[in-house]
């Protein structure tokens, strides 16, 4: 009686099931061919990347990862390097200087790209990297156009971030409070401004942003404000503060007048590549250091009068 | 004799086949099999994605203490955050990822359910015209286009209103609140929607009005739903970095009122990785941020999950 | 008070919250295309960018995001039917299907910059995928999955009971009953599911900057050969999308119009997310009266 029920039931759904079923597979087999799909994906890339390391001539593939202020120098010196080489890909990505220098020094990307000298970052071991010095970039104070302030003593600079100063009033401006931007723990920006105006002491604990971006509208738009940026990203909403008198200009810096100021870095790991190479050099040719590096407020690595060494000393060329 | 017993015997031979045949798997049948399987596989393998995230944070998240040995009382009630230095005290962070996630919370849930009550029960056409469109397109604003709004909008708003400079939680409470807002309000609809006709008829006929209807019995019963589109939101607040770090301040110190500058997880995970080396404290640190805000989202899990347990109890019976 | 008088003044305090919110919404929808639209052309909708200042047209990633987002949802849009109908028909109520439900309720609160870190760690570098539009689908579908097994488990339980009896009573199999008359019916509110979590992915750029990059390499739009490496389908090159594009053009463009530029992206930006919500609810509703023959 049982069974003769389910076996009832059973004719009844195959009589009715012909269309649903159909659907059923249907949606079965999306799933499947999906599935199929990532699979498929997994396979094709190891197949591909293995075609990358087996370069003739100049081939393969090149992956330089890290430091975002470098990213759009690289990215666009990049993209002419490969319009002369087709067979080459290249890839920028950004990430941040410690994801660069991190990421070398796992085998896992060509070119780790850095503000800082590998050197100054615990947990990596600088005398496994080769270091390619591509530009310099020179940095200065930003304050907020209400501040009223144009020039500021290296000791004022150095009591500002340290707390001790906290209104413009001291310092010759208005009477406002200071509202101190500063870039993340860790940031390479950071790290050169830290080096040059507090040489060791601890800044005081205040905003942090992680971009150039963030930073020049944050203190465009903040009365009061005051932090740092590279001198491209100078706008005419910021006042870019002189120090005892010097200027923050290109032939400052090449000189050492103006001491904030760091190298961008291209690092590999062993012996790179042909193609790596290849690109490495033509980051240091003339055609780049020349008209891209300068067109995007970079200082050429050929015009430097000194060299700075991974502890800050300055030496004449 | 012999022979009906020949014949029984033929008789319970063919019903055994019968049997057999009835008993076995019509292809309705494997086909519910397949689609189990399916399933089955589906939920398996999102199980396997939580299970390999949480594996990664959590092997991540422990090495502070495991190989840096810093202790967990220490990372807990610290207030000092300077993850260079080796002082790594999370609770300025803690306390601001707390702080904006139920300030967003608090404000946007009468918002968003008051909005689902129009778009549901007072008028239902033009919830589903303009609405409901609109309430979409708004999830898919960038947040880094909410935090650059927020930044030219919210912050000198508030600059004016509350004073200071602006940054804070209680920006950050109001750029959240339109953020989290569209998942608040479609879910809460969803639920709304969920509650059987014959309730909202039942309550009708017996004579309440609209509103006694809406209060007593649609809340009522949606109530479980309702909290699970709040946690929702309140999660989306929880792991959103790069609006609220744009508007809080995003400085590490222990938030004294809602206008001074603080942090939250996010912010600061978001703004430090990328500058932090692989396996050093500063980045193991960063990954105990991230363990803290997935064990924080378990833990608000769990909480609603029981309540709402205790709402279905009382509405049920 | 009475009855009527407090049903009068509920009536009117929800008219004001949804005029705030509209008003709120009204603003912000306001605030973008103004300050962006007039930006917007031709050669601007279909140009190429400059690599060196972020400058110059958004085409590439205009289509980068399209293309990702269709990857996305093809990963993820039938793995979370699966585990919807699993969570809505098979799972018993236990602590174990309890459990289930929290763990994919953590996964959507993970900050988006974790997930992308994750797939960075896993799909790029231990895969050596590298940064590709095929990383960054995965790590989207991470965000995508929560949300919308969530909605499809919900839409699929809003169908009233009686369809499922119904469809039970007839002899049709659990399955089937699910698959031939529940999900019909459920559809219009999974497409809204869809729809959410689509404009969700459009927006994401945390997660996306580690996994499909931040670069997008000119592309051969008359190359349809997906494993060809010019070719704009092929899942292996990095794509930069719209929502990173701004992001970068905001924290590192040099161009001096990257205000400009990042308005203009992101009204396109909804525009486009508006045209996708506009074309899946025609979908959606079109589905719907196929698969029930309904009107």
């Amino acid at each position: 009686m049982l069974s003769l029920r389910s076996g009832g039931s059973t004719i009844l759904k195959k009589r009715h099931g012909v269309t649903e079923m159909n659907k059923g597979s249907k949606l079965a087999m999306g799933i499947a061919a999906i599935s199929l799909l990532l699979v498929g994906c997994g396979k094709a890339t190891s197949s591909s990347s293995s075609k990358g390391s087996s370069s003739e001539a100049l081939s393969g593939k090149v992956t330089a990862v890290g430091s975002t202020a470098l990213q759009p120098l690289a990215a666009k010196a990049g993209a002419n390097f490969t319009a002369k080489n087709s067979k080459v890909t290249l890839t920028v990505q950004g990430g941040g200087s410690g994801t660069g220098l991190s990421q070398v020094q796992a085998g896992a990307v060509s070119i780790g790209d850095s503000d800082i000298f590998a050197e100054e970052k615990d947990g990596i071991k600088a005398d496994k990297l080769t270091d390619h010095k591509v530009a310099v970039v020179g940095m200065a104070p930003v304050v907020n156009k209400d501040a009223g302030i144009k020039n500021l003593k290296m000791a004022q600079l150095k009591q500002i971030f340290t707390g001790k100063i906290t209104n413009w009033k001291e310092v010759g401006g208005k009477d406002q409070k200071i509202v101190i931007i500063n870039r993340a723990q860790g940031s390479g920006t950071r790290a050169t401004f830290e080096n040059a105006v507090l040489k060791g002491t601890d800044a005081v604990k205040s905003q942090e942003q992680d971009s150039n971006g963030a930073v020049q509208k944050i203190v465009g738009s903040t009365p009061g404000a005051v932090s740092y940026l590279a001198f491209s990203y100078f706008t005419n909403k910021l006042q870019a503060v002189s120090i005892d008198g010097v200027t923050p200009t290109d032939n400052n810096v090449e000189t050492n007048k103006w001491k904030i100021w760091s190298y961008e870095h291209m690092y590999t790991k062993g012996t790179p590549d042909k193609a790596t190479t290849a690109f490495l050099k033509y980051m240091d040719s003339k055609t780049v250091q020349d008209s891209l590096v300068k067109d995007m407020g970079y200082i050429s690595i050929h015009d430097m009068k000194v060299s700075k060494d991974a502890k800050g000393a300055v030496t004449q060329n | 004799m012999e022979q009906t017993n020949f014949q029984l015997k033929k008789q319970d031979a063919q019903s055994h086949e019968w049997d057999a045949r009835l008993h076995r798997a019509t292809r309705a049948t494997r086909k519910d099999w397949i689609g189990r399987g399916i399933s089955y596989l589906c939920i398996g393998v999102i199980i396997l994605v939580v299970a390999s995230m949480l594996w990664f944070i959590t092997s991540k998240g422990i090495a502070t203490f495991t190989q840096n040995h810093v202790s967990l009382w220490k990372f807990l009630s610290g207030t000092n955050w300077a993850p260079d230095q080796g002082n790594i005290g999370a609770l300025p962070m803690i306390v601001g990822s707390f702080a904006v996630t139920f300030a967003a919370a608090i404000v946007a849930t009468p918002f968003a359910v008051g909005t689902a009550i129009f778009m549901t029960e007072i008028s239902p056409n033009k919830g589903r015209k303009v609405l409901q469109p609109v309430i979409e397109l708004l999830v898919g604003i960038p947040s880094v286009v909410y935090g650059f709004i927020g930044l030219a909008v919210v912050v000198p708003f508030m600059r004016h209103l509350v004073g200071g400079s602006g940054f804070g939680i209680i920006s950050a409470t109001f750029v959240l609140f339109v953020m989290v807002l569209p998942t608040i309000t479609t879910m809460t609809v969803d639920s709304l929607r969920a509650v059987p006709r014959h309730y909202k008829e039942a309550s009708l006929a017996l004579g309440a009005t609209r509103w006694q209807t809406v209060s007593r019995v649609i809340l009522r019963s949606a109530t479980p739903g309702i909290l699970t589109a709040v946690i929702f939101g309140m999660a989306r607040a929880f792991g959103e970095a790069l609006a609220v770090q744009m508007v809080i301040g995003n400085a590490a110190i222990m938030p004294k009122n809602l206008i001074s500058p603080a942090s939250t997880l996010t912010s600061q995970l978001t703004t430090g990785i990328g500058d932090t080396i692989d396996g050093t404290l500063p980045n193991n640190a960063l990954w105990s941020l991230a363990l803290i805000l997935l064990l924080m989202s378990l833990f608000f899990n769990a909480l609603v999950r029981f309540i709402a347990k205790r709402g279905q109890l009382k509405n049920g019976r | 008070m009475d009855a009527k008088r407090k049903d009068f003044i509920a009536t009117v305090v929800i008219d004001l919250i949804v005029a705030a919110v509209v008003g709120i919404l009204v603003f912000l929808l306001a605030y973008i295309l103004i300050s962006g639209l007039p930006h917007v052309s031709w050669s601007f909708l279909t140009g190429t960018t400059d690599a060196f200042s972020g400058a110059g047209g958004i085409g590439v990633q205009l289509f980068n995001s399209f293309y990702l987002l269709v990857l996305t949802m093809l990963i993820s849009i039938p793995i979370s039917l699966g585990a919807g109908i699993y969570l809505a028909e098979y799972a018993k109520d236990n602590w174990r299907t309890s459990l289930i439900r929290s763990a994919i309720e953590v996964l959507s609160s993970l900050p988006s910059v974790v997930v992308g870190l994750f797939g960075f760690l896993l799909f790029v570098v231990k895969f050596k995928i590298g940064f590709s539009v095929i990383s960054g689908a995965i790590a989207l579908t991470f965000f995508n999955l929560p949300l919308l097994t969530r909605n499809i488990e919900e839409s699929l339980s809003a169908v009233p009971r009686n369809q499922r009896e119904a469809g039970l009573s007839l002899g049709l199999s659990k399955w089937k009953t699910e698959i031939g008359i529940i999900l019909p019916v459920a559809l219009p509110g999974i497409v809204t599911g869809i729809v959410l979590s689509a404009g969700r992915v459009f927006g994401e750029a945390a997660a996306l900057i580690y996994t499909a990059g931040q670069s997008a390499p000119v592309t051969n739009f008359s190359d349809w050969n997906p494993m060809d490496p010019a070719s704009p389908l092929n899942p292996f090159r990095p794509a930069e999308t719209l929502a990173v594009h701004i992001w970068k053009v905001n924290t590192e463009g040099l161009a001096s119009n990257a205000a400009q530029l990042s308005a203009a992206a992101s009204a396109v930006l909804i525009i486009a997310v508006l045209l996708f919500n506009l074309g899946a609810r025609v979908l959606g509703n079109f589905l719907y009266r196929r698969v029930t023959a309904s009107k």
